[in-house]
């Protein structure tokens, strides 16, 4: 089924739940509503004619005016793929997690968590994955000041041609 | 008649410090500590065809039996605590090859969030080693260019050395 077809789907089950469509291209999506997310995606998941067995991408994206979280949905058995985005607010973003209907979720969503500073509640386990867990903020915020000194580290380095010229006065 | 002649053919003459010093340089023992893709060379290094082990560098699995720790590749601020913690946990005398770019100044990552721009701010570092990543050589002639600073150590007479200060 082409990713539009499954969009259509949905917006005759859900209605206003599915909020946009995007116009036919390459890799299309859909948006929906974040306090849907859970039971459209159990349905993606359940339905037999979808079968969205695998969450082969979770990211999440700064856009300034608002933070997205994105899913990438592929099916084994139909070989067919799906894209979903939620909008959230940029202060304290909140979602429910998928990491019961997809167990992979589980990592992608710490990652989201560590680098956009997405909350997602009910997962099992919301720790950092890649940063230390005293960093301060998320380095994939577009507002993210990088802290100048960690641990007693300095994070700057001279320029070795300025180094130079002050070593030659 | 000087006492060099009167000895007999199978002894050999030397200063004690050279005697440490050749000891000592001809069994820098370095620790497995690959961080990134120099850790490829640095395998390659102790590979076969560019064997550095004919200088009697072995790599150890241990901080505890190293004299030597090859920081290989990119060095993040978290593994930079860590590589601090084994640092200090190798026995003196001890030494440091910083390898490629990225340990060296940050490199390509310099401006990352996560990386520490060279390993040099968190532990003194003996030779430098350019190159992204250094070929096995480069590599074998920065343990050379370590061999020659092991061999102008003086160990009789000298000021005790300071906590950190390197070798």
């Amino acid at each position: 089924m082409e990713p539009l077809q499954i969009y259509e789907r949905l917006k005759v089950r859900f209605g206003e739940r599915i909020l946009e469509t995007s116009e036919k291209k390459p890799d299309p999506f859909a948006v929906i509503d974040p306090a849907a997310l859970v039971e459209i995606c159990h349905y993606l998941r359940e339905e037999p004619e979808l079968a969205m067995d695998c969450l082969s991408n979770e990211t999440g994206v700064d856009y300034k005016d608002h933070v997205a979280v994105v899913y990438h949905l592929f099916s084994y058995s139909h070989r067919h793929g799906a894209v979903l985005k939620i909008k959230l607010p940029r202060e304290e973003p909140r979602v429910a997690t998928v990491e019961g209907i997809w167990k992979s979720a589980n990592w992608m969503e710490r990652e989201i968590f560590d680098l956009v500073g997405v909350n997602f509640e009910g997962h099992s386990d919301l720790r950092r994955i890649l940063m230390p867990e005293d960093w301060p903020g998320h380095p994939l915020r577009k507002d993210f000041v990088e802290p100048q000194e960690y641990h007693g580290i300095s994070t700057v380095r001279e320029s070795p041609i300025v180094r130079l010229e002050q070593h030659k006065k | 008649m000087p006492l060099l002649n009167s000895l007999p053919d199978y002894v050999l003459t030397t200063k004690t410090d050279e005697l440490i010093n050749w000891m000592r340089k001809s069994s820098i023992w370095y620790m497995l500590f690959g961080l990134a893709c120099c850790a490829i060379e640095l395998m390659h290094t102790g590979g076969p065809r560019a064997d550095i082990e004919r200088f009697g560098a072995t790599p150890r699995a241990s901080a505890r039996q190293s004299d030597l720790m090859i920081i290989a590749g990119t060095l993040t601020l978290k593994m930079a605590l860590r590589t601090r913690l084994l640092y200090d946990q190798m026995p003196d005398p001890k030494y440091v090859i910083s390898m490629g770019s990225c340990s060296n100044c940050g490199g390509l990552f310099q401006l990352a969030y996560s990386v520490c721009d060279g390993v040099d701010k968190v532990i003194p570092v003996d030779v430098y080693v350019p190159g992204c990543p250094p070929r096995p050589e480069a590599l074998t002639e920065g343990l050379l260019k370590l061999q020659e600073k092991i061999m102008t150590e003086r160990w009789l007479a000298r000021a005790p050395r300071a906590k950190g200060e390197a070798a």
